[in-house]
């Protein structure tokens, strides 16, 4: 019954004489055009634009002529890695990402595993309270926490209570990193908790029942069972983090200067600053080498948790 | 039988939790955290009402002694804040409407009409969505000022106007609609518009909700941009005058820079508050602040 009537239609729509489909896709473009018009202007252009610009000596002068520059090779790049102040941005940014989002994703997972641990009361208070920071203006957050962290401020007002000495925090070159870590640890939760959750609530309980039925008790389950079956889970996550956490820019823009000694310095912060002096081409090539980490970082993470699986 | 053997694989089920923590343990420690996480609020507001020689007391109260909206005042009258707000506020409305307006519209090209070019377009967004700002905004800034828009909030609007998340979330919804639902009206003699406009969106409610709190939210709390295009105070977004004012030369009246980071927080808070599901739902399925 249900062949012939699927093939009349097949033979209709092949029927359909030429100028038909070519209506369909001038209609088809007349609904994209607004959205890809704006689209390729400010978005798509922009992207291959940046890498012309990081390959010329365009600066603040050539604004109104940008097409005027001199190509230069690589030279913006090799200039960039001779330079001793962006590989410390390098450093600064790995060291952000290495410690910031194993932390985060730890952390988050611990309370998506606290909040799916069968408690009913207060839930979405909970909820709520881990998540608020993550949709706040980070900019908002990062002069919250430089009034936190001054010398004589909340936290070592805290830490003196209980007789600890605490540190200058953002003025100390060993201390500002950790400490805007914390902070991106604190602002960044909420997110990796609400993944996790869906993911822990993903798992079917019989999977539980059969694991118990074989004897498998509490950390065994969680680290034989739990784990491996999150993977995907743990794959977004790290992922949405890793974009996040490499593009580090409103913190030192806001809590250190990206000081001190250049501690704090990022390389969104370097192109920024190269921007600021007038150096455009500097600045797009800086901007480059983020894209190259977002890239390659988002592609070993694949790699990680699709061969283990 | 049935009845009997149903209660009791429930009762297997919670006795055989995967992890059983002790439950006032958990609570104790989630609701440790869970004031941790908003101590840092706290304080700020708490903050915004102490005048500027008591929030740097050492050690400092944590209630005001003499509650003053005088740093409010001081925003909002001597500091352009309001102005700020302001223009916050028609920004990330102007690219809400953007967004939902040409999202869906492309979003619906692309899910349901089968077109030359279809495939290359809905690449090109893919590739986009993990390009972040920071790549682009050199040659956006130099392609704005050419356009006379730098400074102006028609700068501050243009580039955000669409995103790759809306054509990505709006193709996903509107591929879901089945085709039968479509093809009845075009047997109908409905024309794509008509179809768009009269079936498509009222389905579309929930992904244009989602659209709508991601847009605002990244629009009002988007920082880059708006620092590169708004070079005079009158063109700042609240964000922006918050950072230029906290590491200007008045940048230790802690009291004033609490309420300022209020102003900037406090909607958005309570916005979360009151559509908390469709925060969360949106964020975590997409990932975007």
């Amino acid at each position: 019954m249900s062949v012939p009537e699927l093939k009349s239609v097949g033979g209709s729509r092949t029927a359909r004489p030429a100028h038909g489909r070519r209506r369909r896709s001038l209609i088809a473009w007349a609904f994209a055009a607004p959205y890809f018009l704006l689209f390729v202007v400010f978005g798509a252009g922009p992207v291959i634009a940046s890498l012309g610009f990081s390959v010329t000596d365009i600066g603040v002068r050539d604004v109104r002529s940008p097409f005027g520059v001199n190509f230069v090779g690589l030279s913006n790049f090799a200039e960039l890695f001779g330079d001793e102040q962006f590989r410390r941005a390098i450093l600064n940014t790995l060291y952000f990402v290495a410690v910031g989002i194993p932390l985060t994703m730890g952390l988050g997972l611990v309370a998506a595993i606290a909040l799916n641990s069968g408690i009913n009361r207060l839930k979405g208070v909970f909820r709520v309270s881990f998540f608020a920071p993550f949709v706040t203006s980070i900019i908002a957050i990062a002069v919250v926490w430089r009034y936190l962290y001054q010398d004589d401020g909340f936290i070592n007002g805290v830490l003196a209570r209980i007789g600890i000495a605490g540190p200058d925090w953002l003025n100390d070159p060993h201390w500002a990193m950790p400490a805007l870590i914390v902070m991106a640890v604190w602002r960044n939760i909420g997110l990796p908790m609400v993944i996790f959750l869906a993911g822990l609530q993903g798992i079917p309980r019989d999977v539980y029942e059969a694991a118990a039925v074989d004897g498998s008790r509490g950390f065994t389950t969680f680290w034989r069972i739990t784990l491996p079956l999150l993977r995907p889970t743990t794959l977004v996550v790290a992922v949405l983090l890793s974009i996040g956490y490499l593009q580090f820019f409103e913190e030192p823009f806001v809590m250190t200067g990206g000081g001190p000694l250049d501690s704090t310095i990022s390389i969104g912060y370097y192109a920024y600053e190269q921007f600021g002096f007038g150096e455009y081409g500097m600045a797009a090539a800086a901007s480059y080498v983020l894209v190259a980490f977002i890239v390659l970082l988002s592609l070993l993470q694949f790699r990680i948790f699709r061969n283990r699986g | 039988m049935t009845t009997a053997t149903l209660p009791a694989t429930d009762e297997r089920a919670t006795n055989r939790r995967p992890f059983r923590i002790s439950q006032p343990l958990t609570y104790i420690a989630l609701t440790a955290a869970a004031l941790l996480m908003v101590l840092p609020f706290t304080w700020m507001i708490l903050g915004s009402f102490k005048d500027n020689s008591e929030i740097i007391a050492n050690p400092a109260a944590w209630l005001p002694e003499q509650w003053t909206l005088s740093n409010y005042a001081d925003l909002v009258g001597g500091l352009n804040f309001s102005n700020a707000f302001v223009n916050s506020f028609v920004v990330a409305v102007a690219c809400v409407i953007g967004n939902l307006a040409f999202s869906s519209m492309a979003g619906y090209a692309l899910a349901k009409i089968d077109f030359a070019g279809r495939r290359l377009l809905f690449g090109l967004v893919l590739g986009m969505l993990m390009i972040p700002p920071i790549a682009t905004f050199v040659p956006l800034f130099v392609l704005v000022t050419n356009m006379g828009l730098s400074n102006t909030l028609y700068g501050l609007i243009l580039p955000y106007l669409v995103t790759p998340l809306g054509v990505f979330l709006m193709r996903q919804f509107i591929g879901e609609i089945p085709d039968a639902l479509l093809e009845a009206a075009q047997i109908d003699g409905a024309s794509q518009w008509r179809i768009f406009w009269q079936i498509v969106l009222p389905l579309c409610r929930p992904p244009l909700a989602t659209l709508a709190i991601l847009t605002f939210l990244a629009q009002w709390n988007n920082f880059l941009w708006p620092l590169v295009v708004a070079q005079t105070e009158d063109k700042y977004t609240l964000p922006v005058a918050l950072a230029l004012y906290s590491i200007g030369q008045n940048g230790t009246n802690y009291a004033l820079l609490m309420a300022g980071a209020a102003l900037v927080v406090l909607p958005i808070l309570v916005l979360f508050l009151l559509l908390q599901r469709q925060f969360i739902q949106g964020v975590a399925s997409t990932g975007i602040k």
